[in-house]
């Protein structure tokens, strides 16, 4: 079992004839993911990797069944491209494209409020579920199938650690990249009821950072709702208040937003909070060695 | 991406909003005719930097006379002017805007943000004005009043009157301040703002509304689109290395300690630095190079890292998922070769092609100290500062 991908999801790439849009739809193909169709205006009719291209997102799901879209469209074109994905009527929309200006992502959340649309990131690395199903783009080795579901504010950091998981033998149900804009479609409480209620989940790690209030909103689900242990990691405790960490929404301003403050509220939900990156894996082999979920994990 | 006062306010005035009349200088002789030409009675001469906290750092001077304007703009300057933002070695001056003073009958707070929780932009207003709005945030939430903006539509009339009305202004500036409110947030939606305050909205003894003081931040990610915006960038106001790093596509900020870091991701760059602390050191910088640097990019990361006196070690962690860790070798070999590298240095790699690229440095000959995960490679990267000092 999973979270919004298994391997019956049907994946379309808008951008896909671009650069970055054909590098990662190539290894989303060789992991064994569906690429159905790709959505470049101007190029309906052609066909790249195999796949064939579509000039809009609702002609390619109608000839194809898509039902999810996978967006590596440059910022100036992400909002209208999402927008267009969920016009679609597309359930399930993985946005990567990083710099996508703020207003922009206000319009689009509010035109999404209301819709059947779920869309994750964007500024994110996607979502896979190990062995069935990759959208985006984590590297697909690293990853083992498993009952351990991970969802992350970052990229490299989320590799880390389920690089560390695989390496102990620990296997994900479903990894899930949120990403680091400060406005973005799916928040930490969204993926985590998804796990509380995913059956193939037994445990999640969870890595946030400075900035906003999602990790102390995912606090207050976590005390209040989950019974699923839950590890966490918040990267920036020595990160200056008032600078963009890299991410646009990694950033302490006006005193909120602090890891001091995600730690204590995380802490005081029962999560079992990993010092570094390092100590993620170990972290969780130990909650899961306590709840004696150990050897399933391992599968 | 912050702008000056003065442009804020030049912007301010386009979109409609009442400023004071005022012109900014760069001399002082200039200072004097622009007070004649103001023919107020009285007039400010406010130093033009970046960070907050002007009025308490001797940067905002009152004056009467062409003279006082003269005197006021050259003791500004070309000095450098220190506030609790702009750290102990200030900022220097480089230009004074001289400005109509104004009869202050009461002062408001106005600003509008980014709520990311509720996904919306927030109107916020106080009649704590001329305060730092986080103080009154935190000693007396309740005097700051809020509405949420819908993006598309902009301030809604009645929101706009119902916080006109909640600062308790004489009748005759109610339409005015609901005009300020909706012209605000119109400037902040089509410029793509992150932050536009009026602190402090002042009215003045005849009853008239005036935007005082001004600051807008702007969505750096949206600039694409703002050329007339980006013409408004001050790169003296900026630190020359973030800069050039940004030029390059790298993303660093300057800290206070001696360990060079250099991360791929931002997250992990975070939690570099983060175990960095905890086994004892300080990171001197973030740096991500982000997802797919190539050697050249990570050569000038290098290149950037040691313009940094501080810095006694460096430390490369990277996990290598679209980035190989091949090429990442190949840029710290190229680094090495060409500036030859003059603290010790830490690597640890992970991930795709972690195998070819070890190997790289360990046949290069070059003096690097290999590390087996993160906690490893930040205690030795400590030892290493420690010991170079």
């Amino acid at each position: 079992m999973s979270i919004l991908v298994d391997k019956h999801t049907r994946v379309l790439t808008q951008g896909l004839t671009g650069t970055t849009g054909l590098f990662h739809t190539r290894q989303a193909i060789e992991y064994g993911t569906h690429m159905v169709a790709g959505v470049t205006p101007g190029k309906g009719g052609s066909s790249e990797l195999g796949v064939p291209i579509y000039d809009t997102v609702a002609q390619a799901v109608a000839e194809t069944g898509a039902n999810a879209s996978v967006i590596y469209v440059p910022p100036p074109f992400a909002a209208d491209a999402i927008l267009e994905a969920a016009g679609a009527g597309l359930p399930l929309v993985v946005a990567i494209t990083e710099g996508i200006p703020v207003v922009d992502m206000l319009r689009v959340r509010r035109a999404l409020a209301g819709s059947g649309t779920r869309l994750i990131g964007p500024n994110c690395p996607g979502v896979i579920t190990p062995g069935s199903c990759k959208i985006g783009i984590m590297p697909g080795y690293i990853h083992r199938p498993g009952r351990v579901g991970v969802l992350s504010r970052s990229g490299t950091l989320t590799y880390e650690a389920v690089w560390q998981l695989t390496t102990l033998g620990i296997g994900q149900s479903t990894c899930v990249g949120i990403g680091g804009d400060p406005i973005n479609g799916t928040n930490f409480v969204d993926v985590l009821s998804a796990f509380q209620a995913d059956p193939g989940t037994d445990a999640v790690v969870m890595i946030g950072e400075i900035g906003g209030t999602a990790e102390e909103e995912a606090a207050a689900y976590i005390r209040e709702q989950m019974t699923k242990p839950v590890v966490a990691f918040i990267a920036g405790r020595t990160a200056p208040p008032g600078k963009r960490m890299g991410h646009a929404g990694a950033i302490i301003s006006g005193g909120q937003g602090t890891a001091a403050e995600k730690i204590a509220a995380l802490s005081e939900a029962g999560v079992t909070l990993a010092d570094t990156p390092s100590g993620i894996g170990a972290a969780m082999a130990g909650v899961l060695e306590r709840h004696g979920m150990m050897a399933r994990s391992r599968g | 991406m912050k702008i000056h006062e003065y442009q804020a306010k030049q912007l301010f005035r386009d979109a409609g909003l009442p400023v004071p009349p005022g012109e900014v200088v760069t001399d002082a002789a200039a200072a004097g005719a622009a007070f004649t030409r103001l023919a107020a009675p009285v007039a400010v001469v406010k130093a033009q930097i970046h960070a907050g906290g002007r009025g308490k750092g001797g940067g905002v001077k009152l004056v009467r006379s062409a003279e006082e304007a003269v005197s006021a703009a050259a003791g500004m300057l070309g000095r450098p002017l220190i506030t609790h933002q702009t750290g102990p070695e200030g900022q220097t001056v480089r230009c004074v805007l001289v400005e109509a003073g104004s009869e202050i009958a009461h002062e408001y707070y106005v600003g509008l943000t980014i709520d990311r929780r509720r996904g919306a932009p927030v109107l916020m207003v106080s009649t704590e004005g001329g305060m730092d709005i986080e103080e009154v945030a935190a000693s007396r939430p309740e005097r700051i009043l809020r509405e949420a903006v819908d993006p598309e539509a902009g301030l809604r009339p009645w929101q706009a009157r119902r916080l006109a009305y909640a600062l308790e202004l004489p009748a005759s500036a109610i339409r005015p301040a609901t005009v300020l409110f909706t012209k605000l947030v119109r400037l902040f939606l089509d410029k793509d703002a992150a932050l536009a305050e009026v602190n402090p909205l002042v009215l003045t003894r005849d009853g008239t509304l005036i935007a005082l003081d001004g600051k807008v931040v702007f969505d750096d990610n949206a600039l694409f689109r703002h050329p007339e915006l980006v013409a408004l960038r001050d790169l003296h106001e900026e630190d020359p290395r973030e800069t050039e790093a940004a030029a390059a596509g790298l993303a660093y900020i300057a800290l206070e300690g001696n360990i060079g870091c250099l991360v791929n991701g931002a997250g992990l760059a975070m939690g570099t630095m983060d175990t960095i602390q905890l086994a004892g050191g300080r990171p001197a910088n973030f740096l991500d190079v982000g997802g797919g640097a190539t050697a050249a990019q990570v050569e000038r990361a290098f290149r950037i890292i040691l313009k940094d006196p501080s810095v006694k070690a460096i430390l490369v962690n990277i996990f290598g998922g679209i980035m190989k860790c091949d090429v990442i070798a190949e840029g710290i070999l190229a680094a090495a070769r060409q500036i030859g590298l003059s603290v010790p240095l830490v690597v640890r790699l992970e991930g795709t092609n972690v195998e070819r690229g070890r190997a790289l440095i360990a046949e290069s000959g070059i003096d690097v100290i290999a590390a087996s995960d993160l906690a490893d490679a930040a205690a030795k990267a400590v030892a290493a500062a420690g010991a170079a000092r």
